[in-house]
């Protein structure tokens, strides 16, 4: 499904888009796809698969660690593209997102054309801003992949309606200036953004992240955005768990319970 | 080859297709900022003067440009050491830091922030902020912290607080990373002191410029000591701020020839080493796209140095452009030869070199063959003194085998 139809049919039921984010390859290639598909079955509407990368600079210490330890096992892109296949297989609509060093290192166009295959329909690219992505932006328009660019609170209206025009599918909302991770609270900024986003264009979805960690801050967030974003806190249920199984209990528990949050707006 | 150097960067702040920003949007206003703050402070009287002053006054600039009779004899061209380890703090980074510190205070932010991989960045970063009575913190790998554990104090006396990075590779890159998050969520109060002519536009335009008195003073001292320019100029390249700071005002001289020497550690082949350039490749790291140590899925390689202040995957953009365009030659300089450049230099003229600087020495004793058969006389080159030994000691003696078998325990194991 397309990102755009996602967002439409969630409208249509008057909630916000849940999306759900997970390291590929954390802890092992075939686990992450495990748990990919469990936070599916479980409610998160997209899965946000995140490309581990050696210099996570917009990541926390949960991302940091999940991203380490999956390329301590030897993660590569193309067991990304794989990961990411899988799961759009089982159903799941998927995006990407990915620091644009290992994409350029494997070649713009010709990764824009693997990740269409593999069936994700857009890639998030928290540290290429459409200033410098002109060759992103041909590649992606060639193979009919979106483009899920940032915007902060410190952003500019004028950087906000150029980053938008750039944006196909949805845009993603920083609710804090900071890195990646769950909060205790949701930011106070986050229902300003948004609002001057929408200001500039009713059209294009918002996703809001940062910071989202349980169903009431998902409600919370659902209030004012079309998407809510969560990352830390569904890598934690992995991390923190005494098992395999246990994990992907703990990873369906909180994804229903944000599942359950997105509705309650 | 005259001309474009001079206009470089470009308004995004590229240097033929390297720079750039590759960046969390968050920290684009910031960076919009600290150009619009730094492009005032250019042309205000009252900034350049109290930058003047401070390099003068406190710094200890102009430093000397010094035949090295005994060096040179050994060597057999004429060497002239550009002093830059008698500035206070002991090396070169004390303009870098003093200007981006008067920035700071000029775009009204009470705090700053840094990375630090040897300690001097951060020494000469608490200083400067110590002396305009600004708050730091320092971020600093902590495998570092243990290696280089007096700079550590030094940092903690000045009144800087040092935080050791645990992430990653616990080095340089990852002290980087973690002041780039640190800066994402304080950016309204605090400047990020970036320590190498590297990173997003602007930083790799402000450092140059801020460091490029190194090279406006040699070339003048030269016409004045020799009433000509040298046949060539040498510095070691990390990321390249010494480097960047002697080249500037000699690119426009065509017939100076400019060397970077990098970090060649147990040798480029071993894939044990730190040179981005001669044995990288091109990519995007830390905000600027330049040559990079990486694999072939594009994830940062861990570099290796016997000196700390070297030991970083990148290199600043502006070299990129320059090896690219054949302007300045990079060439890497082993562990080995290195070390046995700092020797020579401590026997021959009284002088401990930092590690960093006794590359650009070695690197000036393999090209000085080749400069007298292509000029057929005996050449002239300046070599960039980027810092002093002091930091150095206990790893050049436990590297020498000089040092009492219970000394030569790495400092950080103790504590």
């Amino acid at each position: 499904m397309t990102i755009a139809k996602t967002f439409a049919e969630a409208k249509a039921e008057d909630r916000a888009v849940l999306i759900g984010c997970m390291p590929a390859g954390f802890p092992t290639v075939d686990r992450s796809i495990e748990q990919m598909i469990a936070m599916h079955e479980a409610g998160c509407d997209v899965i946000e698969v995140e490309l581990p990368y050696s210099d996570p600079v917009m990541d926390g210490p949960v991302i940091q660690k999940a991203s380490d330890i999956a390329l301590a096992n030897g993660v590569r892109t193309r067991d990304t593209l794989k990961i990411i296949e899988a799961v759009a297989s089982a159903g799941a609509t998927v995006v990407l997102m990915t620091y644009w060093n290992p994409i350029e290192k494997y070649g713009v166009d010709a990764f824009a054309r693997d990740l269409a295959a593999a069936g994700a329909t857009g890639l998030i690219t928290p540290d290429l801003i459409p200033d410098e992505a002109s060759e992103w932006i041909a590649a992606s328009d060639r193979h009919k992949v979106d483009r899920t660019f940032l915007v902060a609170p410190s952003s500019t209206d004028e950087r906000i309606a150029m980053t938008l025009e750039n944006c196909r599918g949805f845009v993603y909302a920083t609710a804090l200036m900071g890195v990646t991770g769950a909060r205790n609270a949701v930011s106070s900024q986050a229902p300003e953004l948004v609002a001057r986003i929408r200001k500039i264009d009713p059209d294009l979805p918002v996703g809001v992240g940062l910071g989202v960690g349980n169903g009431a801050q998902a409600a919370e967030v659902a209030a004012f955005a079309d998407g809510v974003i969560v990352g830390s806190a569904l890598i934690r249920c992995v991390l923190d768990a005494p098992d395999r199984a246990a994990g992907l209990d703990s990873l369906r528990a909180l994804s229903s319970e944000l599942a359950e949050g997105v509705r309650r707006r | 080859m005259s001309g474009p150097a001079a206009t470089l960067p470009d308004l995004a702040g590229h240097f033929g297709k390297y720079g750039g920003r590759f960046v969390p949007e968050a920290l684009i206003k910031a960076l919009d900022e600290l150009e619009a703050a730094y492009r005032s402070a250019k042309t205000d009287p009252e900034f350049q003067a109290t930058f003047k002053d401070l390099l003068l006054n406190y710094a200890g600039t102009p430093s000397l440009l010094y035949r090295a009779n005994r060096l040179s004899a050994a060597l057999g061209a004429e060497i002239l050491l550009k002093r830059e380890d008698l500035n206070h703090t002991g090396a070169h980074k004390v303009r870098n830091v003093l200007g981006q510190a008067l920035l700071a205070k000029r775009m009204g932010k009470p705090r700053v922030i840094a990375e630090t991989g040897a300690g001097q960045h951060g020494v000469a970063s608490a200083t400067a902020a110590a002396l305009l009575d600004l708050e730091c913190v320092v971020y600093m790998g902590q495998t570092d912290t243990e290696r280089q554990a007096l700079n550590v104090a030094r940092m903690r006396m000045l009144g800087a607080t040092v935080v050791p990075v645990t992430n990653g590779s616990r080095t340089l890159k990852d002290a980087l990373n973690e002041a780039l998050r640190d800066w994402v969520s304080t950016v309204e109060t605090t400047h990020y002191l970036l320590g190498t002519a590297a990173g997003p536009h602007p930083f790799p335009e402000i450092v140059r410029d801020f460091v490029s008195g190194i090279g406006t003073e040699a070339r003048q001292q030269c016409l004045d000591q020799l009433g000509r320019l040298p046949d060539a100029v040498a510095a070691c390249v990390g990321g390249g701020s010494n480097a960047i700071g002697i080249f500037h005002a000699f690119v426009p001289d065509e017939g100076v020839r400019l060397y970077g020497f990098e970090a060649g550690g147990d040798g480029v082949e071993t894939g044990r080493h730190a040179a981005s350039i001669t044995g990288g490749s091109v990519g995007v790291l830390h905000g600027n796209r330049t040559y990079l140590l990486q694999d072939e899925d594009g994830q940062t390689i861990e570099s290796h140095s016997i000196s700390a202040g070297l030991d970083y995957p990148g290199v600043g953009p502006e070299h990129a452009w320059l090896h690219d365009t054949g302007r300045a030659s990079y060439e890497p300089v082993t562990d080995a030869e290195a070390m046995a450049a700092f020797q020579l230099l401590c026997r021959t003229e009284g002088i401990i070199p930092a590690i960093e600087s006794s590359h650009a020495l070695a690197g000036v004793a393999k090209i000085v063959p080749r400069l007298r058969e292509e000029l057929g006389r005996t050449p002239t080159i300046v070599v960039n003194l980027s810092g002093r030994g002091d930091k150095d000691v206990h790893t050049a003696g436990a590297y020498f085998g000089i040092l009492d078998k219970a000394e030569t325990v790495v400092p950080g194991e103790n504590t």
